[in-house]
């Protein structure tokens, strides 16, 4: 039960820290000053959350730091969601790739803090409050970009075409998950789907955008499978801890 | 002339300065007063905001989970430090829009010493300890700047830049006490950022023109040579601490002045690189640039739903 | 370039109890971006229990050329101050 544990607050972990690094890469390129803050506040969030749930994996692990955890396994062993290791490409791309997984990652930790494993249930709660908060933030940008000028929506009507295929995976069960929502410990994703879709739903419509057509259903986040960008973001994020194995920093 | 309480002259304007009375955004005050404060204020803001690039270079790299939050933090509070010292310029008068355009066209200038390359990791700790060490030394004593938005702003910033430095220091302290390649990082960033950070005090006193109205008006409280002393005579001992060297071979304590005594700078890069011709001058404004180009259509977009909302609740 | 966005100005209350202080501005397009702007800004260590935003242009001020006529005629009424009165000597709790 050990490794399925350790395995599934990996997955959290690696959520988190991915997405983390991606909104880090917005420093200083934000569309305004503020904006730009807001942006850095959601990626410490993250990192924040990400370290958390790196120190309970450690315990578990018994051997791996959390450091070791986020900067020594390679790309097969990251199990986040593809969705959150999309590249940013612009504020609109990022602001629906985020609005999606908020929407998810709210309701997932919304239903982790009833978790019978009291530190998931603890890291949950807090980081439910910030995750709270970065919906709002994503959802309130969705309605201004949507609702802004024709260019605008235009824009990200055809980001939300391009992401809406990771959005499925979110909600698939696999033998892991099963075990630990067995166990009153993890959650069952499919359970969300309802609460996502009303979320989703609604905002678009206030965004006066339209919900894309299922089409390819991208899987794998969570066993290893991910897209090109990963590699690169890995190599970037982990290469000082790559180039002086024996250094502390 | 005597009843006439419209009237406020410079000499009156001065009696309140040298009274240290604070000057606040609708009293009068000389055009000289507000232009030194408009170009002394946005240049400090610019320097914020373009701060950000050299350090943003290398959150993506930091070498641990800790290391990323810090220096992520610390970039964010100086876009934060900008928007404060854009607040505070504003109110004399002048768009954040304006402003910009001034950092773009060139008009406005910004600290030069953003415009040298981050190389290493190592370079996050000189920055931190030096660069932050010496702008906090002059924030220190602006937080007694006779106009009140700016030493309002100061005293803001200096609280929250108290861990900037040492955060700086700690990095510098934990590689130069690692292994022989971290040493020698920690002493190769040191090395290129020295110069560079005692010239951030701007030129000697006597080739400063402008310093004498700034100390008159007391917006500078101390001048760019007695800032320059007062860094050198900190840091020289934090420096034999952590077991670095100093590139300054003139650098040795003078009994009677009781400072040390240090090297000559090199003016011609100063100037070289103040007038545009440094390793990263271009990079950094472009960076800035297209930031800015790339936002456009967000900005117009929110603009847009906002008129929008306001029909609708008209 | 004629961009400028809304000019807001930011109060916030450190604590309960406490009265709103103004600690600067921030720029936004609209009221909900104003009052996320504000609390990214003026609130990322802990300041803050409660943020008001005000478009600045709806802000009146008193002009500095107003200052004597409007406050130096308080000057002279000291009677407005309890230190003004003389009390029997020996009273207490007044």
């Amino acid at each position: 039960m050990d490794n399925e544990l350790l395995n599934y607050t990996l997955r959290i972990a690696d959520n988190s820290l991915i997405l983390g690094q991606r909104m880090s890469e917005w420093c200083s390129k934000g569309p305004t000053l503020e904006e730009d803050i807001a942006l850095s506040n959601i990626s410490l969030d993250l990192f924040g959350q990400a370290n958390g749930f790196y120190s309970y994996a450690s315990q578990l692990d018994g051997n791996k730091s959390p450091d070791d955890l986020a900067f020594l396994r390679n790309e097969r062993e990251f199990f986040n969601q593809q969705i959150v290791e999309l590249e940013n490409i612009d504020f609109g791309n990022t602001i629906v790739r985020n609005f999606l997984y908020d929407s998810y990652n709210f309701l997932f930790y919304s239903s982790l803090k009833n978790s019978k494993d009291d530190t998931l249930s603890a890291l949950a709660s807090k980081s439910l409050k910030e995750v709270k908060y970065h919906l709002r933030h994503s959802k309130n940008w969705l309605i201004r970009l949507g609702d802004g000028t024709e260019f605008s929506k235009q824009k990200v009507q055809q980001s939300l075409e391009d992401i809406w295929q990771y959005t499925h995976d979110m909600f698939s069960m696999d033998e892991i998950d099963n075990k630990m929502y067995k166990l009153n410990i993890g959650i069952n994703n499919s359970h969300l789907k309802d609460e996502w879709d009303k979320i989703i739903d609604e905002t678009l419509l206030e965004a006066k955008l339209v919900r894309p057509e299922d089409g390819y259903k991208a899987k794998g986040g969570k066993n290893g499978m991910h897209t090109e960008h990963l590699g690169f973001l890995l190599a970037e994020m982990q290469f000082l801890q790559r180039a002086h194995p024996n250094a502390k920093w | 002339m005597q009843n006439n309480i419209l009237t406020m002259t410079e000499e009156k304007f001065q009696i309140r300065i040298d009274k240290e009375e604070k000057i606040e955004p609708k009293d009068w005050m000389p055009e000289g007063y507000r232009k030194h404060l408009i170009r002394q204020i946005s240049q400090h803001a610019h320097s914020e905001i373009i701060g950000m690039q050299p350090e943003g270079n290398w959150i993506s790299r930091a070498p641990s989970l800790r290391a990323k939050m810090i220096l992520l933090a610390k970039v964010q509070d100086e876009a934060g430090h900008g928007l404060y010292l854009y607040s505070a310029c504003e109110t004399l008068g002048i768009s954040r829009q304006e402003l910009v355009s001034q950092l773009h066209s060139g008009k406005a200038k910004y600290s030069s010493i953003f415009n040298y390359p981050t190389l290493s990791w190592a370079d996050m700790g000189a920055i931190g300890w030096l660069v932050d060490g010496a702008a906090i030394v002059n924030q220190v004593s602006l937080q007694r700047t006779s106009f009140g938005p700016y030493s309002r702003g100061m005293v803001k910033i200096c609280k929250e830049e108290s861990f900037h430095q040492r955060q700086g220091y700690e990095i510098m302290a934990q590689m130069a006490k690692g292994t022989s390649e971290q040493k020698a990082m920690a002493q190769d960033a040191l090395n290129r950022f020295w110069w560079p950070s005692i010239m951030m005090f701007g030129p000697n006193d006597s080739d400063s023109p402008r310093t004498g109205n700034a100390m008159k008006w007391k917006i500078k409280r101390k001048t760019n040579d007695e800032l320059r002393q007062e860094f050198i005579d900190k840091t020289v001992n934090q420096a034999e601490i952590i077991g670095l060297t100093i590139p300054d071979k003139d650098l040795k304590w003078n009994e009677q002045r009781q400072h040390y005594d240090f090297g000559e700078m090199d003016w011609d890069e100063f100037w070289n690189v103040v007038n545009g011709n440094g390793p990263c001058n271009k990079q950094r404004l472009n960076h800035h640039k297209k930031a800015h180009d790339d936002g456009q259509w967000v900005r117009e977009a929110a603009k847009s739903y906002a008129q929008k909302q306001e029909l609708i609740a008209n | 370039m004629s961009e400028n966005r809304t000019v807001w100005e930011v109060f916030i209350q450190s604590k309960n109890g406490l009265a709103h202080k103004h600690v600067g501005n921030v720029h936004a397009e609209d009221k909900i971006m104003a009052l996320e702007n504000a609390r990214e800004l003026y609130t990322r260590r802990n300041e803050g229990s409660c943020i008001w935003v005000v478009k600045s242009k709806d802000i009146i001020s008193s002009e500095s050329e107003d200052g004597e006529a409007f406050f130096d005629p308080s000057n002279d009424k000291m009677y407005r101050h309890p230190t003004f009165y003389t009390m029997p000597e020996g009273s207490k709790h007044i």
